[in-house]
């Protein structure tokens, strides 16, 4: 990449004896929207914590716009942070917490009030100014946070798991607000979830984390569609893993189930006998032959579950369970449990897992 | 059910009447200096000798000073400790304590051994030293009310992240103690500075011992010298004390309301 404007190099964090970050390494471009995606406890919110200046570096550096700030303090960095507990000063109106960075940097009275109103539409709040924040819903306290963030127009915006807090519905329209403002404004931004829908939904990249390191970088078409570990591919999404073992290698055989499956050139340099993990997502497996669907394994249905649009049904296929979706169709029942079904696949589909 | 509710108002009224019944007395007594008639004639007495504005005065300034410092003093020190150094809140929660187990007069008498006129730092050999000195002793003895009443104001708030939410937005650790810190634990300090209003009026052994005019030894002394008038006094000094309560009341509906964190 060239000339990344975030440039996070080699950075590690121990806590006592305990590491947290292991060589963490990303570039993100200007204007990019990337997310960390990973389980509690795996790095995500320690290295956003480093780019603050909240924690500092064991080892590493990180570098925004060309500049090592590894060692700058956070008053120091035009850094932007929104927290997941909005952390709005209780004791200011709407207006003051949003000019408060502005005041910090010794902005005019007029110039304050201009930003202010500014922010104000930016988040679509402009009657709120003179509230206190124990008088805003949690949304309008996000919303309002980010205003203050963005106010002082900093070089990097860090979004740490902003929406957590809130219910199910704010967290959708909330998530494609920030998205579109994060677009009009071009700014940098760096957002920290553990939740794969809102990372896949609103990142141009995404970085999933596991054991304090990057497991993989990639859009969300690659990381859902091309997981490169086991452990990205069951994170991200529902995943069938299938266990099978290589019996014609220059074919392309793998044993499955006392099936056989065909996987030419994907195979890489696995030689007969060879264990393999392959990997199907629920949506690429149906019930019954399907056009296109070169692979067919019969079992019998051990549950359905109705989740409205989607029927997620689980089929007993040889020693194991797999998982596949349809699509509701109100014309017909969903299908039930202990009937004999045929699931069919594309071998294509298979991911191969390292 | 009957006979427990009767116990519990037989009680109250028990505990009323030990607490109240000599207040009651004291302000009946003070109430007699005129012969066969109530009269506020004491308490005109009281107010009216100059030895009582003046030692008032001083114990009215020596509080604001007490004030003062014991906010700069606790203040930073309740927020570093909550902040960076939460381990040490027990050795706090220990050392502020102590002034509750260590009685002043340990303390005054040892004020007096280590800043007498020949040692090292002579602050008892003049006045203004010595008003220092009775200061900082005043500082040690709100210290128990002061830092308990600040540590219980910024658990009520999200320190860690909101300082880290000035941080990021430009803020020193001045900024941040007077704009966010210090605004929203300011009814706690308050609480803190009556308490230590009422403290400092009415005490008498460090005081007495450093030989300053205060208000505790004035009362020690027209007690030992008038009848009513001394009754007067304690009515007096009971309402300054209960004004501090009432006023702690009132800030503290003035405080900034904690914002809802989930919805």
């Amino acid at each position: 990449m060239a000339d990344p404007f975030l440039s996070i190099q080699h950075v590690e964090k121990s806590f006592g004896s305990t590491r947290v970050v292991q060589d963490f390494n990303l570039d993100v471009k200007a204007g990019e929207f990337v997310s960390f995606l990973g389980p509690s406890g795996c790095g995500k919110t320690t290295v956003l914590r480093m780019v603050a200046g909240f924690e500092e570096p064991s080892a590493g550096a990180i570098v925004v716009g060309g500049k090592d700030i590894t060692r700058l303090r956070p008053n120091q960095r035009n850094i932007g942070m929104v927290f997941q507990a909005y952390a709005l000063f209780p004791n200011l109106t709407v207006a003051q917490n949003i000019g408060f960075g502005l005041k910090v940097a010794g902005a005019s009275r007029a110039d304050i009030d201009k930003r202010v109103t500014e922010m104000l539409a930016l988040i679509s709040l402009p009657q709120m100014a003179d509230r206190y924040p124990y008088q805003l819903s949690g949304g309008q306290q996000q919303r309002i946070a980010l205003a203050r963030a963005l106010a002082p127009k900093p070089k990097l915006l860090l979004l740490d798991e902003p929406l957590s807090a809130l219910d199910a519905k704010v967290r959708v329209s909330l998530r494609e607000e920030i998205r579109a403002i994060q677009k009009s404004l071009g700014i940098t931004t760096v957002f920290v979830t553990h939740d794969q829908e809102e990372a896949l939904s609103i990142s141009d990249r995404i970085a999933v984390m596991y054991g304090g390191r990057a497991e993989q970088v990639g859009t969300p078409f690659e990381i859902y569609n091309r997981p490169q570990t086991k452990f990205v591919a069951n994170f991200v999404g529902t995943l069938n893993v299938l266990e099978g073992t290589v019996t014609d290698a220059a074919a392309g055989k793998v044993g499955v189930d006392g099936g056989e499956l065909v996987l030419k050139d994907r195979l890489g340099g696995a030689r007969n006998g060879d264990k393999l993990s392959l990997a199907l997502r629920p949506e690429a497996i149906s019930l019954g032959p399907q056009p296109g669907r070169d692979t067919r394994l019969a079992g019998e249905i051990s549950e359905v579950h109705f989740l409205g649009s989607v029927i997620r049904v689980r089929v007993g296929v040889g020693g194991r369970t797999v998982s596949l979706d349809t699509f509701n169709n109100p014309a017909s029942p969903p299908p039930a449990v202990g009937e004999k079904a045929e699931i069919s696949f594309s071998s294509g589909d298979l991911l191969v897992l390292s | 059910m009957r006979a427990n509710r009767l116990w519990s108002w037989l009680f109250i009224a028990l505990g009323i009447v030990y607490f109240a019944l000599p207040l009651i007395g004291t302000l009946e007594f003070s109430l007699k200096l005129r012969r066969g008639a109530y009269s506020l004639d004491a308490y005109w007495a009281v107010l009216g000798d100059p030895r009582f504005q003046q030692t008032f005065m001083y114990s009215v300034l020596m509080a604001l000073a007490t004030i003062v410092v014991g906010v700069l003093l606790v203040v930073p020190t309740a927020y570093w400790v909550r902040l960076k150094l939460p381990r040490w809140r027990p050795f706090m929660e220990f050392i502020t304590l102590l002034p509750l187990v260590i009685p002043p007069i340990v303390i005054v008498f040892g004020y007096i051994r280590l800043y007498n006129t020949s040692s090292w730092l002579p602050l008892t050999g003049s006045a203004m030293g010595t008003n220092v000195l009775l200061m900082f002793g005043y500082v040690v003895l709100a210290l128990p009310y002061m830092y308990r009443a600040v540590d219980t104001g910024l658990r009520a708030i999200d320190v860690t992240t909101l300082t880290e939410a000035a941080q990021s937005l430009g803020a020193g650790w001045v900024t941040i103690l007077s704009r966010v810190i210090l605004p929203n634990v300011a009814v706690a300090v308050l609480s803190g500075a009556f308490l230590t209003f009422a403290i400092v009026i009415g005490e008498f052994v460090m005081a007495a011992l450093l030989s300053r005019p205060a208000f505790g030894p004035y009362m020690q002394l027209l007690g030992a010298n008038r009848a009513y008038e001394p009754a007067a006094l304690a009515v007096i000094a009971f309402a300054i004390t209960w004004a501090c309560m009432a006023l702690i009341q009132v800030v503290s509906r003035f405080a900034p309301k904690p914002p809802e964190q989930l919805h």
